[in-house]
């Protein structure tokens, strides 16, 4: 080939690489414009602290109310029962693997996380219709298990994998001389793993645990299936609730374009995009401490 | 002799940084000129700017003429694709690419356009001493070869090319003795068709293989001469310090 | 004394840490012991090569297959080339400004977008804006656009890897910057890349949220196939036996069916990545 058009391709190259970096701002940037026009659009018909105050969401009534608390609600008490059992689990799994196991048995464990990681939210909500809402309504005798309980455990399963992973990595990331620090005075196993390793790995199981959030809070189909969608003030978990996520799924199908539901669900995604933008930043924040202390 | 690569003037800075100083050195054709000096003095600098590896970094600035024979170096005119075949670069570390042994030697010669049959191959192996160790299986992956073995390869891929100079960096400093010393003789062997400047931590490495050897110490040229003289009967104390070890 | 206290301590602590971990391994024999049990009765020839009939009570479901595995494809021709060409600007070319900062912020940010508000965009972008209605293409364009952080992503840590050492080598023997990337630096990155895309391929195809309102319809005459038409597809499919069909219990069956289809799928998909993946380090060493 000639010199001259080996000299073009490479910069016509440079050019096709760069667009395509732009493209991705693109996107955010749509997104979000797309998030705000809409809200934006809703808020011209209903006040923003009605919205964000608003004890109940009924957008079909007669005089339909447009109320974000019980959402919101539903949201995180189904996110906070998740935590509630996925966190311990998930701190003391990630240091049974990097602390505990052998090698061998290391082998097996990763893959199996990975694994877990990979079914499709459908069919974990699959599970919670099928497993779980029997095994709930049987213990607490209820008619049926499509609750708050529900939801929650099914997105423990979902964080586990993401908390595990990260936490995981930030326990094999405590430097070995730390350890040996602590051996050396006597310490047994466990007293150095709960007094030196883990606070030692505490940014990096934090960002674990705020990632985990994250997906949970953003999770549709899982609750969608599972927590019975009954637009209410939750009491209590084993009340039906409707998650943010769970809201827009079911309503946007049937909600006629560019009317103020419309925009309702589009305002609800934003405040979604805020959660999930502020757990992640979180999380993010909580990484680079873990790295730059590693580093140093 | 000919003077064959030649630096007048030459400043070098990355950033804020001023690595090379009003560097003035001349290298002479069909010789073995080595660079030495302790860390940080900027003979890699030097060895690199020659090939334009400095085109990489975003905040290097060079100013001076750098000049293969009257070529200008760094003139718009000529494609840098093109000084780079003819001055050719070994580095520190062997870095065959991730290809065969066959494909890691036609690859220059393909995008530049030379022939690049089997017997072409084979000359370049043979130049680099490599070929009767690998003539049996030239398919195979270049990454599984020795470390020494590797580094030849290396030099046959630079050979290839027939460039006018070749570029050492420290082509040695990651092999045990006895594949050093292999390449050595190699290196010997190779100035009759190349001009050779090489890098190297190693004094008893240049007084072995070089005919001329400059001593360079905080971005500055401190000393240039023929090896015997730098070693034998320096003129500037600093090197007499070098090279009784007395820092660096 | 103080000794046995210690020792026994010791042996509570390590048997909860592997309790939890039992536990997590627990969920997941839960979910296959559960989903295979009861599912592979279903499984036949028949069951994959049928379309449904009869309100999806009985037949097949080969169209949610065949919408599955195009929609797949869709995702792949979109965001494969673009995921893999911005990871290449990113590492080869990008210099270290606060443009280049503010992309990799943007790609950090979209991969912890909800799936569904990606379903939302691609329901105003592709559906509405673009006027593809709802359609596999404008439901395979949406999930290619939630693939691209994936993959761009991992394709950066698969170039990344690759020592500078090798790009100089590329450069001294006189290779263009596109050459080096072309020759050299892609064959090299080729199983990392290879291993990111294929597990961002399955995670699109067992995605539901997205193509709620971008196309999936529950059921469609024919078999799904064309571009700018509704279709059915795996994920879809098994949420709608599972909660919105008429007689539930009737097609329950043909669910577990469904999802024991889907998790072969995704789960064929993960372990041929983690096959590349295992090779290529194979290879390394």
């Amino acid at each position: 080939m000639k010199y001259r058009t080996r000299l073009s391709l490479d910069v016509f190259f440079k050019f096709v690489f760069k667009t395509t970096g732009l493209l991705v701002l693109a996107l955010l940037g749509g997104i979000l414009a797309m998030l705000i026009y809409n809200s934006f659009s809703f808020f011209l018909d209903v006040r923003p602290l009605d919205f964000i105050t608003g004890m109940e969401w009924n957008p079909t009534a007669k005089i339909p109310k447009y109320g974000m608390v019980p959402l919101i609600l539903s949201t995180t008490l189904v996110t906070l029962g998740a935590m509630v059992i996925a966190i311990p689990l998930g701190i003391g799994t990630a240091a049974f693997i990097s602390e505990y196991a052998s090698p061998k048995l290391k082998n097996i464990l990763k893959p199996t996380i990975e694994m877990l990681a990979a079914i499709p939210s459908v069919v974990i909500g699959f599970l919670g219709i099928v497993v779980v809402s029997p095994g709930l309504a049987n213990l607490a005798d209820l008619s049926n298990g499509l609750n708050a309980l529900n939801g929650a455990i099914l997105l423990a399963v979902m964080a586990l994998p993401t908390i595990i992973t990260i936490a995981e990595d930030a326990i094999h990331a405590v430097p070995q001389a730390y350890k040996e620090a602590s051996y050396a005075v006597g310490a047994t196993k466990w007293q150095t793993l709960r007094k030196v390793i883990i606070p030692a790995a505490a940014p990096g199981i934090i960002a674990a645990v705020m990632l985990g959030v994250g997906r949970a809070i953003g999770e549709t189909m899982t609750v969608l299936m599972a927590t019975g969608n009954a637009s209410i003030l939750p009491t209590s978990m084993f009340d039906s609730v409707k998650t943010m996520t769970a809201t827009i799924a079911i309503e946007m199908g049937e909600v006629p374009y560019q009317t103020t539901h419309y925009f309702a669900l589009y305002a609800i995604a934003t405040v979604l995009f805020i959660m999930t933008l502020a757990a992640n930043m979180l999380g993010e924040y909580f990484i680079n401490r873990f790295r730059k202390y590693h580093a140093a | 002799m000919k003077t064959k690569l030649s630096a007048e003037n030459l400043n070098i800075s990355f950033g804020a940084k001023h690595v090379l100083k009003n560097v003035n050195v001349e290298f002479s054709e069909n010789e073995i000129t080595a660079l030495i000096g302790p860390s940080g003095c900027g003979k890699s600098t030097l060895l690199r700017s020659f090939n334009r590896m400095h085109d990489l970094s975003s905040d290097a600035k060079i100013t001076g003429s750098l000049k293969l024979e009257n070529l200008d170096l760094y003139s718009k005119t000529v494609p840098v694709t093109e000084i780079r075949k003819r001055i050719g670069m070994v580095f520190q570390k062997a870095n065959p690419f991730p290809k065969s042994i066959y494909e890691n030697i036609a690859y220059g010669l393909k995008i530049n356009n030379l022939p690049h049959d089997k017997a072409v191959i084979e000359k370049a192996l043979r130049e680099a001493f490599l070929w009767e160790e690998v003539k049996g299986d030239l398919k195979m992956p270049a990454t599984r070869l020795s470390g020494g073995q590797q580094q030849r390869l290396c030099i046959a891929r630079a050979v290839a090319l027939r460039p006018e100079v070749i570029l050492m960096d420290e082509p040695c400093s990651a092999l045990d003795p006895v594949s050093t010393l292999k390449i050595e003789e190699l290196i010997s062997h190779l100035k009759e068709k190349y001009t050779i400047v090489i890098v190297t931590h190693n004094m008893q490495q240049a007084q072995r293989i070089a005919d001329k050897t400059v001593f360079m110490y905080l971005g500055e040229v401190k000393e240039e001469g023929p090896t015997s003289q730098i070693f034998g009967n320096p003129l500037n104390e600093m090197t007499t310090n070098y090279i009784t070890g007395q820092f660096g | 004394m103080q000794h046995k206290t210690r020792a026994l301590s010791s042996v509570i602590e390590w048997g909860t840490l592997l309790l939890s971990t039992l536990l997590v391994c627990f969920f997941l024999v839960v979910v296959i012991w559960e989903i295979v049990s009861k599912g592979a009765g279903q499984l036949s020839w028949e069951f994959v090569s049928t379309i449904p009939s009869n309100g999806m009570t009985e037949g097949g479901i080969i169209t949610p297959i065949i919408g599955t595995v195009l929609l797949t494809l869709i995702t792949a021709i979109f965001s494969i080339p673009f995921g893999v060409a911005c990871a290449i600007y990113l590492q080869e070319y990008a210099d270290d400004t606060w443009l280049t900062r503010t992309i990799r912020a943007s790609i950090r940010n979209l991969s912890g977008v909800p799936s569904i508000i990606y379903g939302l965009f691609g329901l105003a972008l592709f559906v509405q804006a673009f006027q593809f209605g709802t359609s596999l293409i404008a439901a395979g364009l949406t999930l290619g656009l939630l693939s691209l952080p994936y993959i761009i992503t991992t394709t950066e840590e698969a170039l990344m890897r690759i020592p500078n050492s090798v790009r100089e080598a590329a450069l001294a023997v006189g290779a263009t910057k596109f050459e080096t990337i072309k020759d050299v630096i892609i064959p090299s990155a080729m199983s990392g890349i290879l291993t990111g895309v294929v597990l961002t391929l399955s995670r699109a195809a067992g995605e539901t949220a997205p193509i709620l309102f971008t196309g999936a319809a529950f059921y469609i005459n024919g078999t799904s196939g064309f571009i700018n038409q509704e279709f059915m597809a795996l994920p879809y499919h098994l949420y709608m036996l599972s909660t919105q069909h008429q007689s539930i219990d009737e097609v329950r069956p043909i669910a577990y069916g469904t999802a024991l289809v889907l998790i072969i799928v995704v789960f064929f998909l993960n372990l041929t990545a983690f096959y590349i993946r295992y090779k290529y380090r194979k290879n390394e060493n």
